[in-house]
């Protein structure tokens, strides 16, 4: 394929992010997933057929217009989807920004690590990675992957030294316990790539979308966390960052 | 010359001329630290605060009005001293004789005045009806000289809003010369203007302005017996902060006792207060603790300034709003900011009093601006839904350093520019009016130019260009002419002697036009030129109705193709009121401003080809029409960022709600990036923008609640509210407004 001919899938655009990376972001979500996280808030962008199509000018044309709002440390953030399945067209989009001095940032599950996922990271200034449980067997069960492809993305980043902000959902009777953030903290420890844990609170909001496309939402009896909870453990989080 | 109140000062042209400018240039302090040094309420503050609590729950009881004096003309020495506990107040001054009583006054109108009484159950004296049987008011007047043509274009609510039953507001007298130079020195330097104007030709405008100074120096005059009546001398210069702030009030309550003006703003005194208050602080005679509590008695004191308006006023105008706008902050033209700890003071009142619409606190934004003020800001912001932001960096090349914001968006400098009020033409009707060939199908009225309805099956772009301005033009024309009657008469009739009294006699004049529905003019231009709109027509052949098929560009989404077709209406309005000349050769200036009229603006209009329903509201000011931006907050502030300011120097308002949540995770977080919005979208060359940073759910709440929120402050259009105060119409309108929400 040409880069000439490069065409991305987007699923929407977003222009005021201030969740998905440092300061204001211009958000892209890009259409098609690999996975099929039982948790996931985005079912509607799974399907690879769909999206609107943007060249990747047409894309960096766009976050140009926002640039002024990005001073703060803002810039551009590809989420999804999963953006590595359009890592030739992340990465066109990506290297025009960094021509312009815009930051760059990944939002990913970290599951494929190709070459062109590599030449996509050479343009990547932060990876925003979903670890989403710390034990195997609730990765084959609940995402549709093994965790060690996730390990083996995080040990790339880290040895390109790409800083990573770690982050989890945290989703009640699976991962909402003491042992679960200890491991995380733990495998962030061991990468010093990793310079931020975020935890986020399971929400059911996307139940719409799951009845909209007329798919059962496979988490849809598990409670959100309450926020007594969620405070309990970033504050374990931040007591084992001592 | 030298006076002893003035030791300590670093000395200037300030001395021997009034120029309130070079005094705060040459002698204020710059301040880049952060918040911490601020002080909390004193017991005293929070004792008179509870009291005026109570006021406000009594007022809130009462319906809105808590109690209306229907026997005596409003005017500067008309009450008894006022008060609301003599003992611990620190500044003290009040309209009538008693908290939150309103005064009447006829000059503006006495049918205004006759219907607000009314509407709460009171009955205008007899004696003023008699009195005024023999005075022409300014109402009068403007109605002898309207055509029947401007009768018709106010009937069927083409241009609405007109100040011609009411005071114009919109001017702001530099109230803190009277602090500065002391009233005596004021009589002096006008009568010299007077004494001068004897050697040229007596021409009318000659002869008027004669007039008006004899007026002015009479109402000097008056100002000094006002304060008099509160135990105070005003006709020398203040010697201390306590008397600075007392001088500059007692101007402006000067100005509210005799003008009922729509907007009757502040200006910008902060910075000068500042300069006072250092001078106390260094000798001794002032804690940052007292400071604080003189800042916050002179805000409660505006707090409870009121006037008497009618339902239909507040159909316009809700709120019960008075607009008593200050202009905080900015940068100084040698590059220092204007940002001083006082700065801080006034913006610290919406903790120490609670969040309130008054005044109206307006953040005078720059790039420059100290990092620390700026975060200050964004945290008051997300904290109280306050305060707003003009764009200091594209207004400070034009007004120089030393403007204010007079209502909501109009700057000027202070006491050397003054505007003429016009309220707004509602640009969506003329479009409907256009196509109809002269037809308004809501009034049932022919008006304007008349032609055959627009032919075809579906709406040719071009075919309803050349006839839309066809009518911009014949309105533009009108809108002048009427414009002129209604300020020619106010001058004649309703002068504002006070605060006319503290400009420079030779004063550049304004003449500010506005127009609603921009946006719906816009999308529904792009709906005709990018999709497909077939007109239905009624029995009587008119259009009433537009069936719209097919996608098209709206505004609000950072797309060009929409967003120039708002930005070259304004333009073209802009250009066509230009044709026309104006009463006392004022400059034309247009603005993009609703207030919360838009709802009365949408109600009077008829279904519109963007898909908008008849009688639904329009979005405010230059907002996009609610829930039509698809691709987030930022693309919507671009493209209200694209209306350029050369095209409308009386202001573009855009009012924009998000909920904490969006805004970010933590509350620092959240700071940052208000900041980095506000950053980006002025560096854009936007103008202004309103911010709240709340729920959805909250107003929900406090709609079917409203006794559980009395304190609930929200911006609106160019200024805030009380959510309570705000009709059931309007509550549901801001409600339905995008609120832009994390995903």
């Amino acid at each position: 394929m040409t880069q000439a001919s490069i065409k991305g899938r987007v699923h929407s655009i977003q222009s005021l992010g201030t969740l998905d990376g440092p300061g204001v972001r211009f958000v892209v979500f890009l259409q098609g997933c690999n996975l099929r996280c039982s948790c996931c808030h985005n079912p509607d962008t799974w399907a690879l057929s769909d999206g609107t199509e943007y060249t990747p000018h047409e894309i960096a044309e766009k976050a140009l217009h926002f640039r002024e709002y990005f001073s703060h440390g803002g810039g551009i953030t590809f989420s999804g989807g999963e953006p590595l399945l359009q890592a030739d067209f992340a990465r066109e989009v990506f290297a025009l920004c960094h021509k312009e001095g815009i930051h760059t940032c990944l939002d990913t599950s970290g599951s494929i690590l190709s070459d062109t996922v590599k030449a996509l990271l050479d343009e990547t200034d932060r990876v925003l990675l979903d670890l989403k449980y710390t034990c195997d067997s609730l990765y084959r069960e609940h995402v549709g992957c093994g965790m060690e492809k996730v390990l083996e993305f995080l040990a790339y980043l880290n040895e390109k030294q790409i800083p990573v902000t770690l982050r989890q959902v945290i989703i009640p009777t699976l991962n909402d316990n003491e042992e679960n953030i200890l491991t995380l903290k733990a495998v962030a420890e061991q990468h010093c790539c990793v310079d931020k844990i975020e935890l986020l609170p399971f929400k059911k909001l996307c139940q719409v979308k799951y009845d909209n496309l007329q798919i059962p939402f496979p988490f849809a009896d598990i409670p959100e966390p309450k926020s007594e909870t969620m405070a309990a453990l970033r504050k374990l989080l931040a007591e084992y960052s001592g | 010359m030298t006076h002893k109140n003035w030791d300590g000062f670093v000395k200037g042209i300030w001395q021997d001329e009034i120029n309130v400018r070079d005094f705060i240039q040459a002698n204020y302090k710059e301040y880049t630290g952060d918040d911490r040094f601020l002080s909390c309420a004193t017991p005293r503050t929070q004792a008179l605060m509870k009291k005026l609590e109570t006021f406000f729950a009594l007022e809130r009881q009462c319906g809105g009005v808590l109690d209306i004096d229907t026997a005596t003309v409003s005017s500067l020495t008309s009450y008894s001293p006022g008060y609301i506990d003599k003992e611990n107040e620190i500044i003290v001054g009040m309209q009538t004789n008693r908290p939150l009583k309103r005064g009447v006054n006829p000059f503006g109108g006495m049918r205004m005045v006759r219907q607000a009484c009314e509407a709460y159950g009171y009955k205008l004296s007899s004696k003023i009806e008699e009195e005024f049987q023999y005075r022409t008011t300014h109402n009068d007047g403007v109605f002898r000289a309207y055509t029947d043509e401007m009768r018709k274009a106010r009937k069927c609510h083409v241009i609405t809003g007109l100040p011609d039953a009411y005071g114009r507001g919109r001017i702001i007298g530099d109230y803190r010369r009277v602090a500065l130079y002391g009233v005596d020195k004021l009589i002096e330097e006008k009568q010299n203007d007077k004494n001068n104007l004897a050697n040229g030709n007596f021409d009318a405008e000659r002869i008027r302005l004669n007039e008006e100074l004899y007026q002015q120096i009479a109402f000097l005059g008056h100002m000094k017996q006002m304060a008099a009546m509160y135990g105070f001398d005003i006709s020398q210069p203040a010697a201390n902060a306590r008397e600075a702030i007392q001088w500059t009030y007692f101007a402006y309550l000067g100005s509210i006792k005799e003008q009922n003006g729509a907007a009757m703003s502040l200006g910008r005194v902060s910075t000068f207060f500042d300069i006072y208050i250092e001078r106390d602080l260094a000798n001794g005679t002032l804690t940052e603790e007292t400071a604080q509590e003189l800042i916050d008695d002179f805000v409660m004191k505006l707090r409870i300034a009121r006037h008497l308006r009618t339902p239909e006023y507040n159909e316009l105008f809700g709120g019960d709003p008075m607009w008593i706008t200050e202009a905080v902050g900015g940068m100084g033209e040698d590059g220092r900011t204007l940002v001083t700890k006082n700065s801080y003071r006034i913006l610290n009142t919406l903790y120490t009093l609670g969040s309130s619409p008054e005044p109206n606190l307006t953040v005078l934004w720059s790039n420059s601006l100290p990092e620390n003020f700026k975060r200050f800001c964004a945290k008051v912001s997300a904290d109280t839904d306050s305060i707003q932001y003009e764009n200091d960096d594209v207004m400070r090349p034009i007004y120089g350093d030393d403007y204010a914001i007079a209502c909501c968006v109009s700057a000027m400098k202070v006491g050397k520019q003054m505007q003429f009020f016009g309220a707004r033409c509602n640009l969506a009707k003329l479009l409907l009016i256009a196509i109809n060939g002269g037809y308004d199908t809501t009034s049932n009225m022919h008006i304007g130019p008349q032609m055959p309805v627009l032919d075809g099956d579906t709406l040719d772009f071009d075919a309803v260009m050349e006839r839309f301005d066809i009518y911009i033009s014949w309105l533009s024309h009108l809108y002048v002419n009427t414009m002129n009657i209604i300020h020619y008469m106010h001058d004649k009739y309703a002068y504002e002697k006070t605060q006319m009294a503290l400009h420079d006699t030779d004063v550049e004049r304004f003449m500010a036009f506005g127009i609603a529905g921009l946006s719906v003019v816009a999308d529904s231009l792009s709906a005709i030129k990018f999709a497909s709109v077939r007109p239905v027509k009624n029995e009587e052949g008119f259009i009433t109705e537009f069936e719209t098929s097919g996608d098209f560009p709206k505004f609000g989404n950072d797309d060009d193709r929409v967003d120039l077709i708002a930005k070259d209406m304004t333009h073209k309005v802009i250009c066509e009121l230009r044709k026309t000349p104006t009463y006392r050769n004022a400059i034309h200036t247009l603005s993009v401003l609703t207030i919360t009229s838009n709802v009365m603006y949408g109600k009077n209009t008829g279904a519109t080809p963007d898909g908008r329903e008849a009688a639904a509201p329009f979005a405010p000011g230059a907002n996009p029409m609610h829930n039509r931006e698809e691709n987030g907050a930022l693309a919507s502030l671009n493209s209200v960022a694209k209306i350029s300011y050369d095209d409308c120097r009386d202001g573009i308002s855009n009012t924009f709600s998000i909920t904490p949540d969006a805004l970010g995770r933590t509350e620092q977080e959240r700071i940052d990036n208000l900041v980095a919005i506000l950053d980006g979208y002025f560096a854009k060359k936007a103008h202004h923008i309103n911010v709240n940073v709340l729920n959805r759910e909250t107003l929900m709440k406090a709609y079917e609640d409203p006794e559980a929120y009395p304190n609930l402050t929200i911006r609106v259009s160019g200024y805030a509210v009380n959510f309570h105060k705000l009709s059931r119409e309007q509550q549901r309108e801001v409600i339905s407004r995008t609120f832009h929400e994390s995903i």
